[in-house]
């Protein structure tokens, strides 16, 4: 059966070109970068190498990056060890976060930390002005998210981060979805810190790294050998963070006319799902990752929409409860201001490198044979119309 | 998370759905707000449920232990129908996953409904038991508004 794979905000199949960078690495590079032989040299160039061309993309010197395990790591490192390190006791951030934030913020909640949560608007924006009217003498920290992870939105990072340094209160944000799509230069941005993770951009999974900005100090949350010049002991996972490095490096120099064809197929996702009646544009319609659809379907529930492209070879997402662990419907669409029956019926949709023209006509024609199965067999289609 | 063949099976071909016009019984549980409902509908002749069906909004488990339950009612008597427990459900399904298992309770509730409406409706006796669960399904359906 044919394979479509519409899951990138999932994760991202490596690409050769980082596999085969990574290789020698599991094998006859094997040192461990601590040690002072050969062995260990050979691994310790390939890691300062890696920490290099991570300086030059992100426009930063390399000993402001630090690598981690991942995505997760990174920002509960930088939320965490920040606040380990300082005495203020307030965070702001957003209700559409990651996980790993809300539940790391959420933590440090229970242990007398003040947060505020800042409002966004329909499409998930936050208002910078928000953002200045929240901070107090004693706040610790802002945090808010580069790009949403499941509904693409873009936020004003630029501005959030002027007024952060206006008033001298770090800034974080986790750009986990954004890098590779939109350029990222951490000084013209103005962050102090900054969360990547290799898996989403065609890298290995297990790897990720935070921009720590000179001056800032944080508390690392893993004690040992003293590795990431202290702030994260364990040896180096070595042929990831080579992986890593490769496959940066090649999103990075293929970003812009990339970026451009994958936001052609997603406006014809848009459009034609649109198509369908009783359908809705999940996220901002214009700042947007390029790579982003989210729509909703009113009368259907999101797992069997997955499960039923599933049985096309379609590889989609939602944020209905009933596909989640905890059986909540998408933080992130309730916060959004939607009910939970319009959040149950929500479809993710993230396009990469590889989806064609094809693939998208594929699934826009099998889509609405789906809904239209699941609203037959639905009690609401009637009530609605 | 794994669904067995049979779940699978049945959401991808799920029996009896629709609507009967004119129903004997007619069920409806769930919310909207938690992403299950269902609503079942039943015609009883000679006391046997000779046809049902199902309209249901909601994950694979709960298409599936529609659809199970449906195939299991048919043809039962009202009695029979009633003996019925989310423990058959889960038996013919090959099991569901443990956060799904009260879609198959919601199956049960679906046809109890439905029963309950046929039995008031034509003036029947109603069984305690039925009677207390209706207490409670509209208790808690009160609750949730």
């Amino acid at each position: 059966m044919r394979r479509i794979y519409f899951d990138h905000g999932g994760t991202t199949k490596p690409r050769a070109e980082v596999v085969k960078a990574m290789k020698p690495f599991f094998s006859e590079k094997f040192g461990n970068p601590s040690s002072l032989h050969s062995f260990g040299r050979e691994a310790a160039e390939a890691l300062e190498h890696s920490r290099n061309v991570f300086a030059k993309l992100l426009g930063c010197s390399a000993d402001e990056i630090y690598f981690t395990s991942g995505g997760s790591e990174s920002n509960n490192l930088a939320i965490k060890g920040l606040a380990f390190a300082r005495e203020k006791k307030h965070i702001i951030t957003t209700p559409i976060e990651h996980h790993c934030i809300v539940d790391a913020v959420g933590w440090l909640k229970e242990r007398g930390y003040k947060i505020t949560e800042l409002p966004v608007d329909k499409y998930g924006l936050v208002d910078p002005r928000d953002v200045e009217k929240a901070i107090t003498g004693d706040t610790l920290l802002v945090s808010v998210m580069f790009a949403n992870n499941e509904v693409g939105t873009v936020e004003p990072i630029e501005e959030i981060a002027r007024i952060c340094t206006k008033h001298n209160v770090p800034f974080h944000t986790d750009a986990v979805q954004a890098f590779t799509k939109v350029p990222i230069d951490v000084r013209k941005l103005g962050v102090d810190m900054l969360s990547l993770s290799a898996h989403k951009i065609y890298g290995p999974k297990g790897v990720g790294l935070l921009y720590v900005r000179k001056g800032i100090s944080l508390e690392p949350l893993m004690h040992g050998g003293g590795q990431e010049r202290g702030l994260r002991s364990g040896t180096e996972n070595v042929p990831g963070i080579v992986g890593f490095a490769r496959a940066a490096e090649l999103a990075c120099k293929e970003m812009r006319p990339e970026m451009k064809r994958q936001a052609r197929l997603r406006d014809k996702l848009i459009a034609g799902m649109l198509k369908v009646p009783n359908t809705w544009l999940n996220g901002h319609p214009a700042k947007r990752l390029p790579n982003n659809v989210n729509v909703g379907f009113a009368f259907i529930e999101g797992e069997s929409l997955i499960l039923h492209l599933d049985g096309k070879g379609i590889a989609a997402s939602t944020g209905s409860a009933c596909s989640s662990k905890s059986l909540e419907p998408s933080h992130v669409l309730l916060a959004m201001g939607q009910k939970h029956e319009e959040a149950h019926g929500s479809l993710r949709v993230t396009i990469g490198r590889e989806t064609t023209g094809a693939e998208v006509k594929y699934f826009l024609n099998e889509l609405p044979k789906i809904v239209s199965k699941l609203r037959q067999i639905s009690p609401f289609k009637r009530e609605y119309g | 998370m794994n669904y067995s063949k049979k779940v699978m099976e049945h959401f991808r071909n799920p029996r009896n759905y629709g609507r009967i016009e004119n129903p004997d019984g007619l069920g409806k549980v769930g919310n909207p707000v938690c992403g299950d409902v269902m609503w079942l509908y039943i015609k009883v002749k000679g006391g046997k449920i000779s046809n049902v069906k199902f309209e249901t909004f909601g994950c694979a488990a709960a298409i599936a232990t529609s659809s199970m339950i449906t195939e299991l009612a048919k043809g039962k008597t009202i009695a029979r129908a009633l003996a019925l427990s989310r423990d058959n459900i889960l038996k013919e399904l090959g099991g569901l996953p443990p956060i799904k298992v009260h879609c198959s309770m919601l199956a049960i509730d679906a046809l109890h409904a439905a029963i309950y409406d046929y039995l008031s409706k034509k003036k029947l006796p109603i069984p305690a038991e039925l009677e207390q669960e209706h207490t409670k399904l509209e208790k808690e359906r009160a609750g949730k508004k």
